[in-house]
């Protein structure tokens, strides 16, 4: 018993210094953000310092005025805010709309669509970005909001995973009853079917939400003009500009755009990593 | 009823529509544009069709080479330790005689770093382990482990294990929960069975855990090698932008793709590294795939 309690006590260790490891970029991410430059010149301390407000009033001031590219974090925030609270509904609820077309029609194709869209599913992402690029050229679409928020009404694995979760749940006799009240398709869709379907459109909006806030490439691409960045690429960019001399500016820049999604993760943890789970196992 | 059907085309057609025009049409517009030397003026419809051209550059490009050698550098080192951390804690976890807890607590601190915006985690790092001012350098110098500081970014080996590292700790915590709830998933009896045997741990992994996660291991190592082999966003920043850090060791297959499209406006070249990557990369997945398969008793 007790060589047991001697095993625990080290894995113990071990997990708890490995939690340490995880969480120590975002704690010197934090305190830096408090400290002065001069104080992180001079090495690094778990101790807090005095000169947020200061670092704050730096970033702001170097991001809006001095060199006028960068037009402020909270800029940036509501760039991307749009762009993933658009693509989430888009996503959320074609998504729905095309499982439920597979899940309860039957039509010429169907089989062949549907695996179509499960091929996409295993393409990599960058194999189209050239002709994706070209293609918003010739449409005239490239520097807006379109190339990052019109493709979400096709998201394969979200239709995927949807048809799945309707296979699973849904029985067919429930459309039928619907059916001889006699609602019209798109009403049962959208008053039986949608309200159904809230908890896998839930999950999957989680993913496509964080998905959508973090998008890197795709915004660097198609998006020029500053003042429409979203957060990452705006982050990318600050490494040229006069923020960067400021070290403790920096790092509280850095610390801004990651805070809504550790805020986020905070209430919805337990339903994220419990969705990961029930995915790869199923899969 | 049949009339009805006619609803599905009209369900499915938005997806269809989009699907065509934003999914399917860019993929062969690449493909056709693969075949040209467009530079990216006018449209690559009026470029010269030059057939296989890039695609013989392509196969005698040593920069290629060299960023398809980085990307299984940076990537093999990752994997490796990702799964090895990943099984360690998900067999800690899940061992019915030590009975840990506290495990959905660790799960979310190894998770998180998975959800960070990664442009603010290459930057992140890119401060910490800065030469003169890093935070990291800073700590081991105060902590006595060196005696000056080490130029972490500024040489290939480490510069490439910095990103090895980080992959790492961004990666390690998913991996971890799909161990775990594969784990999870296998009957009791199994473990009970082995532990009646008189089965040590080792024997109990090695006999019995491994080989029913079998499935759940090549989901894992498929998944991680399509998301590795088009690693840009890490390398790209850190490098400053795409420089491609200390002797290109940072250049990946995608940053180059991005390097070649975007800063020299090869289009049709790059066009021609995007198909190249994509066969790499089905070319690997059915290896690992028939590979992990075929030592199946």
């Amino acid at each position: 018993m007790n060589k047991r309690n001697f095993i625990r006590g080290i894995l113990y260790a071990f997990l708890t210094l490995l939690a340490i490891t995880c969480l120590i970029p975002f704690a010197m991410m934090i305190i830096n953000s408090t400290r002065s430059n001069t104080e992180i010149v001079r090495g690094f301390s778990i101790i807090p310092g005095k000169s947020l407000i200061e670092n704050y009033k730096n970033m702001m001031y170097h991001m809006d005025v001095s060199d006028g590219v960068f037009k402020g974090i909270w800029l940036g925030y509501k760039n991307s805010f749009i762009i993933a609270v658009s693509v989430t509904v888009l996503s959320g609820y074609f998504s729905a709309l095309t499982a439920y077309g597979f899940f309860a029609y039957e039509f010429k194709g169907k089989k062949v669509l549907f695996i179509l869209i499960l091929l996409m599913m295993m393409v990599p992402s960058q194999l189209g970005l050239l002709g994706f690029f070209e293609l918003n050229k010739a449409l005239k679409t490239l520097d807006t909001y379109i190339p990052l928020i019109i493709p979400s009404i096709a998201t394969p694995f979200t239709v995927f995973f949807m048809r799945q979760y309707l296979v699973s749940t849904m029985h067919p006799a429930l459309i039928e009853a619907a059916r001889i009240d006699g609602a019209g398709e798109i009403a049962i869709f959208h008053k039986i079917i949608l309200p159904i379907m809230m908890p896998a459109i839930a999950t999957m909006s989680i993913f496509t939400f964080i998905g959508a806030w973090n998008n890197y490439l795709v915004p660097l691409v198609v998006i020029f003009s500053p003042e429409k960045y979203p957060l990452p690429v705006l982050m990318g960019y600050l490494k040229g500009g006069k923020v960067a001399e400021n070290l403790g500016s920096m790092y509280l820049a850095i610390s801004m755009s990651v805070a809504p999604i550790i805020i986020a993760f905070m209430f919805l943890s337990k339903y994220i990593i419990s969705s990961i789970s029930a995915g790869s196992v199923k899969e | 009823m049949n009339s009805k059907n006619k609803y599905g085309y009209l369900f499915i057609s938005p997806f269809f529509i989009v699907f065509s025009i934003f999914g399917v049409y860019p993929i062969l517009l690449s493909l056709y544009m693969s075949f040209t030397d467009y530079k990216g003026i006018g449209s690559p419809y009026s470029a010269n069709w030059v057939g296989l051209q890039q695609y013989a550059r392509l196969i005698k490009d040593a920069y290629f080479l060299q960023a398809f050698i980085n990307t299984w550098k940076i990537w093999g080192v990752n994997i490796i330790l990702q799964l090895a951390l990943a099984l360690i804690l998900a067999v800690i976890f899940s061992d019915m005689r030590l009975k840990l807890k506290g495990v959905s607590l660790f799960r979310a601190i190894f998770y998180l770093p998975n959800l960070m915006t990664v442009s603010s985690v290459a930057l992140l790092f890119l401060y910490i382990l800065d030469w003169h001012h890093g935070a990291l350098n800073g700590l081991l110098l105060r902590a006595g482990l060196i005696s000056k500081p080490v130029n972490w970014l500024g040489q290939p080996h480490t510069a490439q294990l910095a990103v090895s590292l980080i992959q790492t700790w961004l990666w390690f915590g998913h991996t971890f929960i799909i161990i775990f709830a594969g784990i999870e998933g296998i009957s009791k009896d199994y473990f009970e069975a082995a532990m009646i045997d008189g089965a040590n741990r080792v024997q109990t992994f090695f006999k019995v855990t491994l080989p029913l996660l079998k499935p759940i291991m090549i989901y894992v190592v498929i998944t991680s090698l399509i998301g590795g082999l088009q690693l840009f966003e890490i390398p790209f920043l850190i490098s400053q932008n795409g420089l491609g850090g200390p002797e290109g060791s940072l250049v990946t297959m995608v940053l180059y793709l991005f390097n070649q499209a975007f800063k020299y406006r090869n289009f049709g070249y790059a066009a021609a590294v995007a198909y190249g990557l994509f066969l790499i990369i089905l070319v690997f997945s059915v290896i690992v795939f028939k590979g992990m398969f075929k030592e199946e008793v």
